[in-house]
């Protein structure tokens, strides 16, 4: 009977742990509500008070470039003060942003992968597509530019990194950046494989920080970059460049699918964001200076 | 999701996912590497602070009690200001290599096992080193009988450090980088999966690292046990 003893512990551990990873499986169908609540957005709010009812909740999911940007921390206290509601933000990339979308967790995604977003409409994971804004990628690199990147279209760039087989480092974490930077390659004719091409597997930040110590090459989003690069010894040196424009939109997730999802809030977030004084807010949104979304809707006739 | 996590988890095992074998081999090595030495040093460290008299000697002991708290993610933090292109060591371009990894992760361990083992042989009965003395054992010998009686102490706080290492995220995501094929570790991994909303691959890396983990949790129930019945 002794010497049995560690394996009926062991079959209690086993027992133990599955237990746990049951609950944990419980808890999982509202990641939203569990990570929104370590943001910013839930705490700062004046009308929570207000938000008494559960239908005055909406649970965006958005990337982090977009709540690193510093956008919704202007924009959003506007709609909750409008609508007396509540919004949890749940910034994650944009893969898991996309993936809250299609389990119910949220109520609306705000992205900026286009093909992803279409893909998500199509297969009725969400209804309603409305283009928001968009901001610029860039690619940054050391300062002595070997491979001649500087001036070009993003695509003749990268062309010419991979040629020269020079140090760039990709997200590799099929975020929206990742996405756009797999297409850019599409177009190259495929991304060459070379020793020098290093994925992260991480958010912009750290990748940037990666590559400023590591002298490579980066494609990035303008907003992080321009939050950080004045620590970095590289230089930004394709920008504005046609082929890497970003833009953002947001989409209401298929109330049909998910019964709790609050559709109606949802849809009044989305007329929020392509409404005229919104649009002006987000194109004159401006930090030390810098212009980071350039509106999608401003041209538009739109009702308020 | 817990079922396809556990489907998938069952998958990539048999298949031999190599992308996982990949980073499970290198969290495997890079702790144990990393444990070995902090062993050596902890239990070095360890001794002498039990057993020698010196002025700092209590601020120490505490200093390495509070080092077992420290997060994972501080510990990250200081080597990369280290082992940054601009720090004290950045010329030996260390950052974003596995050994960046171990450093970190001995700075982890360090602490662990030398709290364990001074503690463990603080506490031994003091009639331990009037015998060896009496017996004529010299300092070595003497440090050997102290190492010898709080064997299990040690073995157990080794184990223990190497579950943290194996399991900790800050640092190797931090100066390690989580580059696949160099520096990606099933925790890194775990991490990138969740963030790219692979829930249930995310979920298959955790079984396998659980699993790893159970199996140094069995080993320390069979060794506690087997000193146990020696001393009965």
């Amino acid at each position: 009977m002794q010497r049995r003893f560690p394996i009926t512990t062991g079959i209690t551990a086993t027992t133990a742990t599955l237990l746990l990873l049951l609950l944990a499986g419980c808890g999982k169908r509202e990641p939203a509500a569990i990570t929104a609540s370590t943001d910013a957005h839930t705490t700062h709010t004046t009308s929570t008070e207000l938000a008494k009812e559960a239908n005055s909740v909406l649970r965006l999911a958005s990337t982090t470039s977009t709540r690193d940007s510093g956008l919704l921390d202007v924009l959003l206290p506007v709609f909750e003060n409008q609508h007396h509601c509540r919004v949890d933000l749940i910034a994650v990339g944009t893969g898991a942003a996309l993936k809250l979308g299609e389990t119910g967790d949220a109520d609306a995604v705000l992205v900026h992968a286009r093909s992803a977003e279409e893909a998500f409409v199509a297969a009725r994971h969400g209804v309603r597509h409305e283009p928001v804004m968009h901001n610029y990628f860039l690619i940054a690199g050391p300062a002595d530019d070997p491979a001649g990147a500087k001036g070009s279209d993003a695509v003749a760039a990268l062309n010419k990194i991979a040629a020269g087989k020079h140090r760039f480092i990709s997200r590799g974490d099929d975020s929206g950046t990742h996405k756009r930077e797999q297409s850019l390659w599409e177009r190259v004719g495929g991304r060459p494989v070379w020793g020098e091409l290093i994925e992260s597997g991480q958010g912009m930040g750290p990748t940037l920080i990666m590559a400023d110590e590591m002298k490579a090459y980066v494609l990035t989003d303008e907003a992080t970059w321009l939050k950080q690069s004045e620590r970095f010894q590289l230089v930004s040196l394709v920008r504005e460049a046609p082929d890497l424009q970003n833009p953002y939109a947001v989409m209401v997730v298929n109330p049909d699918r998910h019964p709790g999802v609050n559709a109606s809030l949802a849809n009044d977030f989305v007329d929020f964001l392509i409404s005229r004084s919104t649009q002006k807010l987000i194109d004159e949104y401006r930090v030390d200076g810098h212009r980071f979304f350039h509106a999608d809707r401003l041209a538009e006739e739109s009702s308020e | 999701m817990i079922i396809d996590g556990i489907r998938d988890a069952m998958q990539l095992l048999l298949q031999f996912d190599a992308t996982v074998i990949d980073a499970a081999v290198r969290s495997l090595w890079v702790s144990l590497l990393a444990v070995a030495v902090a062993s050596v040093v902890g239990v070095g460290v360890g001794l002498l602070l039990a057993r020698k008299q010196f002025p700092g000697r209590t601020i120490l002991v505490g200093m390495f009690r509070v080092g077992m708290s420290i997060p994972t993610v501080l510990i990250g933090l200081l080597c990369f200001g280290v082992l940054s292109r601009r720090g004290v060591l950045g010329e030996f371009e260390l950052l974003y290599t596995t050994w960046a990894i171990v450093i970190g992760e001995f700075f982890l361990a360090v602490p662990i096992v030398t709290t364990w083992t001074h503690g463990a042989i603080a506490r031994l009965d003091p009639r331990v080193a009037e015998t060896a003395r009496t017996l004529g054992a010299g300092r070595l010998q003497r440090s050997m009988t102290y190492l010898s009686e709080a064997r299990l102490s040690i073995m157990l706080a080794v184990l223990t450090a190497f579950s943290r290492c194996f399991t900790e995220l800050g640092i190797a995501m931090m100066v390690g980088g989580n580059i696949p094929g160099r520096t990606r570790t099933l925790t890194t991994a775990t991490a990138l999966e969740t963030s790219r909303g692979e829930f249930s691959r995310g979920m298959a890396m955790s079984l396998i690292l659980l699993l790893i983990a159970l199996l140094v949790t069995i080993v320390i129930v069979f060794f506690s046990r087997g000193d146990e019945e020696a001393i009965s």
